[in-house]
């Protein structure tokens, strides 16, 4: 079942059209990668599924049910990470933990195990002082812990890398890695290698719309392209070769790269071998997704 | 109702750790205490420049304070405490939405107007907390002094005043909901004031404005018609009750 499901999602601001027809659909249970360059409509788009701002036109069901700006009552079903999570700051983690739960209705015993299980989930136990001295990385696990609170069916997160140093990003990856059992994660990101790092599923906008959605690993089999780099010693041996096989191509000066299944592949290495060619280097490429993503969104 | 003591704890933290509470609470007791203490030294004052006042030609007859010069007193000081109230209070829900920390609660599944009814509440018990210490202080010093019972309807004049006040409040309650910024909440309810102000100098409308309710001062001589009033209060209360239910369709509709 989708957890998510949004079609023909339709959003301007004056006539800044940003976007224009996105469908999407989140399986239950996925670690769901939503990719897209700075200004794709990636944060539109979840603010839109939170019901802060009124889409234009088209649907948005969060577990089976519509999604109404300004009446909220869809956002029982998720939790929400924005990029930049502010706080009450005048109150400590666990005050602001206990807060949330009040105002979600959850029993106060229920609160306090909950709290220090998330607390200690985000690193942030015995932390007692205000949020207002809280580090970005801090305030990003704090936001984690808030989200899941009440045990969201779905769990949206704004770019939740972006601000953060190395260690602090590996911190929260880690973290959203770790709860994929509990619930179904939705984060927006810029940052490819979070992406390859976690995520189950993808889907990549741009331009106000999805241009390629799917399982990571279909997708990466998909656009797998049997291809070779081949660096050579000689400069004259790369003229040749490329002379030979007509679909390879230069990289640069020592290197070509060969599109060839590798039953074919075997050819270019016998036609090395019988001219006494000298190989620096053969490495078989792997698509990236940075690749993919180029490619997608040239088209 | 959970989710609204919440709310209100909340609030009541938020004004208790930024020193709102204190503040407020210091200035309506020295507010209190100066509206006897005045009229106590006015006396004295004018005898320490009798000398020099009498050089310039000024004599002065024995001058006579009593409850009254106190009140009077009172009924001038309290809007200048009503005008810091609002300064301070006055970005209750533009700070919210500048540092963005309704999205988190919003995103809960809360219902908007909750927010609008706890900070409405939250409020408007503030106000009157402050307003009645004022009140209470003013009143003991004078009973002490003098006599409060030369005056005329002095509690329901202290009503008056205090349903203004209240007014005031909420209409910064409205101007939250509607406005972005601070500034523009201090100006919306400064207008809007202004306006009954004016309108209220309309002998004919007088009476159906909440700015009658701060001509007060004739009531205490007893021979002013508190029918008047009582038409201005049930103008007022109407209006705070009108401007509640209004900032909630407001609020449920802003863009956040």
């Amino acid at each position: 079942m989708d957890i998510l499901h949004i079609t023909d999602l339709k959003k301007s601001f004056g006539d800044k059209a940003v976007l224009k027809g996105l469908d999407l659909s989140v399986p239950e249970h996925s670690v769901f990668g939503f990719i897209g360059k700075n200004g794709a409509g990636k944060t539109t788009t979840m603010k839109t599924v939170l019901g802060l701002m009124r889409a234009d036109s088209g649907e948005i069901q969060v577990a089976g049910e519509k999604v109404t700006y300004g009446q909220t009552i869809t956002n029982r079903h998720i939790g929400y990470l924005p990029d930049v999570p502010e706080y009450y700051s005048f109150m400590s983690a666990a005050e602001y933990l206990s807060f949330c739960g009040e105002i979600t209705g959850m029993k106060k015993s229920e609160i306090r195990t909950r709290s220090q299980e998330l607390l200690a989930l985000v690193g942030l136990n015995g932390e007692s002082h205000r949020i207002k001295g809280f580090s970005r990385g801090m305030k990003q696990r704090l936001g984690i812990a808030q989200a899941l609170l009440n045990r969201p069916k779905l769990l949206i997160c704004d770019e939740p890398t972006s601000a953060l140093d190395p260690v602090g990003r590996k911190e929260i990856l880690d973290i959203l890695f770790s709860i994929r059992d509990q619930t179904t994660v939705l984060f927006s990101t810029h940052i490819l290698s979070d992406v390859e790092r976690i995520c189950t599923d993808i889907a990549f906008l741009d331009d106000g719309v999805v241009r390629l959605e799917g399982k990571l690993s279909d997708i990466k089999a998909s656009y797998r392209t049997e291809e070779y780099l081949v660096e050579m010693e000689k400069e004259n041996d790369i003229q040749l070769l490329l002379d030979t096989f007509k679909d390879c191509r230069r990289n640069n000066e020592n290197e070509i790269v060969v599109r060839k299944s590798s039953k074919e592949f075997s050819e270019v290495m016998r036609f090395v071998a019988n001219n006494e060619l000298s190989i620096l280097k053969i490495e078989r490429l792997e698509p990236t997704l940075e690749s993919l993503f180029m490619e997608v969104i040239q088209q | 109702m959970r989710a609204m003591l919440a709310l209100l704890k909340k609030e009541f933290t938020e004004q208790l750790r930024s020193g709102r509470i204190l503040i407020l609470i210091l200035l309506f007791v020295f507010l209190g205490i100066m509206n006897p203490a005045i009229a106590k030294l006015t006396p004295w004052v004018f005898e320490m420049l009798s000398d020099s006042l009498a050089e310039n030609g000024m004599t002065f007859t024995n001058i006579t304070v009593d409850a009254a010069t106190s009140w009077t007193q009172f009924f001038k000081n309290i809007p200048v405490g009503l005008i810091v109230f609002v300064l301070l209070q006055s970005s209750i829900f533009t700070k919210e939405y500048q540092n963005n920390t309704l999205v988190m609660t919003l995103t809960k599944g809360l219902s908007r107007y909750k927010i609008v009814i706890a900070k409405t509440f939250l409020l408007s018990i503030l106000w009157s907390v402050c307003y009645w210490i004022t009140f209470a202080i003013t009143y003991g010093y004078n009973e002490y002094y003098w006599d409060n019972s030369i005056l005329y309807n002095l509690v329901l004049s202290g009503i008056c005043l205090w349903l203004l006040g209240l007014w005031v409040v909420i209409l910064t309650v409205f101007w939250g909901t509607l406005a972005k910024s601070n500034t523009s909440v201090l100006v919306g309810t400064g207008s809007v004031f202004l306006i009954s102000y004016l309108v209220g100098l309309l002998p004919n409308l007088q009476k159906y404005t909440p700015a009658m309710l701060i001509r007060t001062a004739t009531l205490h001589t007893g021979n002013d018609s508190i029918s008047l009033y009582y038409t201005a209060m049930v103008v007022t209360a109407i209006l705070c009750i009108i401007l509640i239910a209004v900032s909630i369709p407001i609020f449920n509709k802003k863009s956040l």
